[in-house]
């Protein structure tokens, strides 16, 4: 049983950086090698996300290994529950998920699929699929956690498309007037929604002043600079002096790490044919993010 | 009508004087905390309307205010049941069982976590303030949802009696309740046991079967109709989900026709529940649904309305002679 730390303060050192680092590439990998089970699924929204992943669940929060339900562990909930698949191989890496149920993604009667699955998969703290509850579920977390005086702390992550639900605003409004400090959200700006750019579809600029003017402290970071990005959640989680829940909208870039899917929004949902796999895989282990 | 904030102001106690079952729901739930049980209650800005105020004063550290934000309160439930603790929230009916269906779909029922919802004020029981808060959909919302329990109390006493039977049910409730003005129908130390039928009277020529505030006319229709040598059968069903089909079976057997009365649509309520029971198993025996028969309802005082779609007392009896005739 190893705990991961939160004690961490302050600027990553070099030998964090790089574990931090081989971390998302990890997750970019298996992202790749498991949607290839389900000959279809969401590479670029994880790839988005790789580094927040690999922040949070290896260095930020607080979990021990084969303890999924470890009842002072950090909470993540995830409004954008369609980047599940790069989760499920760090709740592998946990011990939560064993090895076979994770290589039988999506195949008929496992529990892994393209949304997580609270009463199906150990170490997934709520469900999602709908978009625009995660946050009302993380708040409700938090304020349980206030309310009888626990420590822990609830991440959670929100797909900027996301903004257009009406019930983040009201989870927005319910945290900041609660002062539910203990409740971090990123919003994953990555600019791109099925229908095409977010701020074509239903634009949500100006996002930082929404959120501050909902009364969250909020910070604008890029999403993929774990140097910037991983000290930040560490401030945020330990500053027990802030009254507010904090946002951290996460500048990225929809299929990063691999050339062309950063060009191209139609990689929301797809399939990489063989030899294209094969590009992907070679780009993401040859280029440092 | 406004909301006093002083609870001793003449505003606050004319609000209680008017819905004076109003105390129960609090008053359950306050001593379910005395017994040490990890409850939570909130509310979407109804407090006094649901009387949750007697709970928020009492253990204002166990209290939730929501706002007007019904579809947060909900899936903010779910999260904090996550954590340990007994989450009852309450607001209007009409917007518990259709604003908030999916939040309680995907967070409560399918993630089967303890939440108790409370949908009050529920089928016409608020006159004239309109369709809006009318809610005639919402047994056949919540049935339709898996995993969820679904209890439709006669009166305050019953849904007291049923809040504390309901402390080590493992699944999700929905509680569909009135605004605290229901005729008693139970002395306050009745007890209650989820999934059961009551069974108020055998009869022979019809047994009424019934749900929250009807049933009260239902027993007094019963008994009227008992005078001129009818036999008439009532049974309370405030579970809806699971259903007491044996009670439904053994009605059906003794009885010429079944008359299901609720302040809720016909189409998929108790009415509906009822026969789908007497179909699966072949009974044979007519079944009367009456309730709303698929319209939306006027606008009138609550007593009205009752008098109006006939399920109050009176209305029920002539349902019930109506029926008796197309069997006899």
């Amino acid at each position: 049983m190893s705990t991961v730390t939160q004690e961490r303060q302050g600027a990553l050192s070099p030998s964090e950086l790089a574990r931090l680092r081989e971390k998302a590439q990890f997750v970019r990998l298996e992202t790749i090698r498991l949607i290839e089970i389900a000959k279809t699924g969401h590479y670029s929204s994880v790839f988005s996300c790789a580094e927040i992943f690999s922040a949070l669940y290896y260095d930020v929060m607080s979990l021990r290994k084969n303890e999924p339900a470890w009842a002072d562990r950090d909470r993540f909930t995830m409004g954008k529950g369609h980047a599940a698949v790069g989760l499920f191989p760090i709740l592998a890496d946990y011990g939560f998920i064993d090895r076979e149920t994770l290589d039988g993604y999506t195949r008929l009667g496992n529990p892994l699929g393209d949304h997580p699955d609270m009463t199906k998969v150990a170490g997934i703290d709520f469900s999602s699929g709908s978009i625009g509850h995660a946050l009302s579920n993380g708040a409700g977390m938090a304020k349980a956690a206030q309310m009888n005086a626990r420590a822990f702390k609830v991440f959670t992550l929100l797909g900027d498309g996301e903004m257009q639900e009406g019930q983040v605003w009201e989870a927005a409004l319910f945290a900041a007037h609660h002062k539910l400090s203990n409740l971090i959200a990123i919003v994953d700006r990555n600019g791109y929604q099925l229908d095409g750019k977010v701020d074509d579809v239903i634009g949500i600029e100006s996002l930082a002043d929404k959120w501050r003017a909902f009364g969250w402290e909020t910070y604008e970071v890029d999403g993929h600079d774990l140097m910037a990005l991983v000290p930040l959640l560490r401030r945020i989680k330990h500053d027990s002096a802030r009254q507010k829940p904090a946002c951290i909208i996460a500048k990225t870039i929809k299929g990063k790490g691999v050339s062309y899917m950063e060009t191209e929004p139609g990689w929301h949902l797809g399939y990489l044919a063989p030899d294209d796999g094969r590009r992907a895989i070679e780009e993401i282990k040859s280029k440092e993010i | 009508m406004s909301k006093p904030q002083n609870p001793e102001s003449w505003q606050y106690r004319a609000l209680n004087a008017i819905n004076p079952g109003l105390d129960y729901l609090s008053d359950a739930l306050i001593g379910l905390v005395e017994e040490g049980y990890p409850i939570v209650a909130g509310s979407a800005d109804l407090q006094y309307s649901n009387g949750l105020n007697k709970f928020a004063r009492a253990y204002p550290d166990k209290y939730v205010q929501f706002g007007i934000s019904e579809q947060n309160m909900v899936s903010a439930a779910a999260g904090m049941a996550t954590t340990g603790v007994i989450p009852f929230v309450a607001t209007f009916a009409s917007f518990l069982g259709l604003l908030c269906c999916e939040q309680i779909r995907m967070d409560v029922a399918y993630c089967k976590l303890p939440v108790r919802l409370i949908g009050h004020h529920t089928g016409i029981s608020l006159g004239f303030y309109g369709t809006s808060h009318h809610a005639t959909e919402d047994i056949s919302t919540m049935r339709a949802l898996a995993n969820l329990t679904v209890i439709s109390p006669a009166d305050g006493a019953q849904l007291a009696a049923a809040i504390r039977a309901s402390v080590n049910w493992p699944d999700p409730i929905y509680f569909r309740i009135g605004r605290g003005r229901d005729p008693k129908v139970y002395e306050d130390d009745v007890t209650f046991v989820i999934g059961k039928a009551i069974e108020h009277r055998r009869g022979t020529d019809a047994t009424i079967i019934g749900c929250g505030w009807p049933v009260h006319g239902a027993l007094q229709a019963a008994e009227r109709l008992g005078l001129e040598g009818k036999s008439i059968g009532v049974i309370d069903m405030p579970t809806i989900k699971p259903l007491d089909r044996e009670a439904i079976i053994a009605a059906a057997r003794r009885s010429k026709i079944l008359i299901t009365v609720e302040e809720h649509n016909v189409i998929g309520g108790l009415g509906a529940a009822v026969a789908e029971v007497v179909a699966d198993e072949g009974l044979g025996v007519r079944v009367v649904r009456h309730g709303i028969y698929d319209e939306y309802s006027l606008i009138a005082p609550p007593t009205h309305l009752y008098a109006h779609y006939q399920l109050d007392g009176p209305g029920i009896e002539e349902v019930t002679r109506r029926a008796l005739a197309k069997v006899n």
